[in-house]
């Protein structure tokens, strides 16, 4: 990618249009913050202000920790949020183990299985089995209201396993033959060669399964119990049911949670994301996404 | 290899994930031909033939689905496939590198929003009582409630799609307008082609293979137009506007519990998606393009 500089063949660009792209700029970068700033602007503020302006604000007004107090007072939320956190770490452990051995296996050119191997996982990429199926299998398996429903469904991603193995399969041979003429076998060149040359790769796998388990709230909304909720489905019922939609699985005194408490939720949903944004971003530049989707 | 026991052991959880829970579960789809019974589970129901798939076609509320389904899937193709390129091509104008990595930073963000935290959103600025309408009153104009609004809940998915996910589809799009040979730019400009027209002999005939590698792969997963997004919101405007096959598959298959149906339609709508990715593939190829697969 060129610099700073305008390549000498480019005609100067013209005023209009210099002008025009600047107000295409700061409009799809003002409809993408304004929401957020929205959110956490009325998270801040205490619940009269923002009932005085006619729920939101953005600038917080009356500047106020309340709504944060309340909701990591115990109860619910802070519930929900011990059993994100749980499921997200366990969970993007869990699917690493599982995706970096099988990635590894079919990146290797003479490991049994090989080719069938991978055109039967790409398969399911091509036809994913069905919700009412993996329903009744996680029922039949009595897994029904245990944490470990919200991971073993969607333990590997073939995305995530397609990227690892292109990335292993990049490594120069000549590093596995040197490993294996100091009698390393595959798994110990899986322990000292593969893996840390893969930090990149391993670094932006790892957070699409955390981002992936973070988010997720549908498998939590058929498999558990209200009890074992996580932060997000519980934001689906008291803020998104709460506030606008009749819903007949909303709580009841949650309901009534003013605005300034559902955006707390709110923020506290989004902030894992914001943290680990820049380690992603930092990866993105490395090109190792592009290069792993166009393969 | 006895060394490698540990190796091998290590594929085991990821073997067994494919074993039970796509292929035990792609097996589990036979329940479309039974009668399923939780009490005799998968094998023991009993068979009924197409009986689930006659019950599905004869009953209107599927039609109105199917329905629904094609028309966010149209709208989507028309009006979110060309966002991200659009985007593009006004980030890859842009001359200083810093100000477009701003730009994408703050652009990709979305897409790891979860569809609750976009939904949430959506109604905290479009609502009722939220910071469009506000700002309609405040100029003295009508307010339109735009969450719940039957009539325009389609247009309202599409709009979201595209704040959630318009700056990560610019990453392909960006990575292949990098490619482009810089020199055929200034050959052209030298030649006296202007920048409307460098963009049209240069810039699109570069990157017409991607767009059509990513317009296949759309079309293969049309019938998959946002089946959380819709679930969230379908409360709101109503089956009538808001229901879609996958939202249809989960109110009569999992909440009425009739899992014979529910498995009926969903194996339609797989079968349909992958005959949908094979042909496109198939035309891709017949254009003289790469296509996804060999």
């Amino acid at each position: 990618m060129s610099g700073n500089a305008r390549p000498a063949w480019m005609e100067k660009p013209h005023k209009a249009t210099l002008a025009a792209k600047g107000v295409a700029l700061c409009v799809v970068v003002l409809l993408v913050l304004v929401p957020f700033l929205v959110v956490v602007a009325t998270s801040l503020s205490s619940t009269k202000s923002v009932i005085k302006n006619g729920g939101w604000v953005l600038w917080p007004t009356d500047p106020s920790l309340e709504a944060y107090r309340q909701i990591f007072s115990g109860g619910i939320v802070g519930h929900a949020l011990l059993v994100s956190i749980g499921v997200t770490v366990i969970g993007t452990l869990a699917s690493m183990a599982c995706t970096i051995g099988l990635a590894y296996a079919l990146s290797r050119p003479k490991i049994f299985g090989g080719k069938p191997l991978l055109l039967v996982v790409l398969f399911t990429f091509l036809f994913p089995p069905g919700m009412i199926p993996t329903y009744l299998m996680v029922k039949n398996l009595g897994l029904l209201n245990n944490y470990v429903a919200l991971v073993a469904p969607v333990l590997i991603s073939v995305f995530n396993l397609v990227v690892l193995r292109g990335f292993f399969q990049s490594i120069p041979e000549d590093l596995f033959e040197a490993a294996r003429l100091d009698g390393a076998g595959n798994f110990r060149i899986l322990l000292t060669v593969v893996l840390p040359l893969s930090k990149a790769a391993l670094a932006v796998v790892s957070l699409f399964y955390a981002v992936a388990y973070w988010n997720s709230w549908f498998q939590a909304s058929i498999y558990m119990n209200d009890d074992h909720w996580p932060l997000q489905q519980v934001l689906r019922t008291y803020v998104l049911s709460g506030a606008q939609m009749a819903n007949s699985n909303g709580g009841d005194s949650a309901m009534s949670a003013p605005q300034t408490i559902q955006m707390a939720v709110l923020v506290v949903a989004t902030v894992p994301i914001l943290l680990v944004y820049p380690f992603l971003q930092k990866y993105f530049t490395k090109g190792v996404l592009t290069g792993a989707i166009k393969s | 290899m006895r060394r490698d026991v540990l190796f091998l052991l290590l594929m085991v959880p990821g073997l067994l994930y494919f074993l039970v829970f796509q292929y035990g579960v792609l097996f589990g789809n036979i329940i479309a031909f039974k009668d399923y019974v939780p009490f005799d589970g998968f094998l023991g129901s009993a068979w009924v033939g197409v009986q689930n798939f006659t019950a599905m076609l004869g009953d209107p509320a599927f039609w109105h689905a199917a329905l629904n389904t094609v028309e966010i899937a149209v709208l989507q193709l028309v009006f979110y496939f060309p966002a991200p390129l659009a985007l593009a091509l006004l980030l890859h104008s842009l001359t200083s590198s810093t100000l477009r990595r701003v730009v994408q930073s703050v652009v990709y963000l979305p897409h790891f929003m979860s569809w609750v935290i976009v939904v949430a959103l959506a109604q905290q600025m479009l609502g009722a009582t939220g910071v469009f309408n506000s700002m309609l009153s405040g100029a003295g104009l009508h307010t339109v409630d735009i969450i719940g609004n039957p009539t325009l809940f389609k247009p309202l998915t599409v709009l979201e799609v595209v704040w959630k996910d318009c700056g990560w589809g610019t990453i392909i799009f960006l990575a292949s307008l990098t490619q482009v040979d810089e020199q055929l730019y200034e050959a052209s400009a030298i030649d006296g082609a202007g920048p409307w027209r460098r963009f049209w002999h240069v810039t699109l005939p570069a990157i017409r293979p991607i767009i059509l590698l990513l317009l296949i792969m759309r079309i293969g997963d049309i019938l998959s137009v946002g089946f959380e997004q819709i679930l969230l919101q379908r409360d709101a405007v109503g089956p009538q506007a808001a229901e879609i096959i996958d939202t249809f598959v989960y109110y009569k298959g999992l909440i009425a519990g009739n899992f014979g149906l529910g498995a009926a339609a969903g194996l339609v709508k797989g079968v349909i998606g992958a005959i949908l990715v094979f042909s496109a593939n198939r035309v891709s190829h017949r254009l003289g393009e790469q296509g996804v697969y060999k």
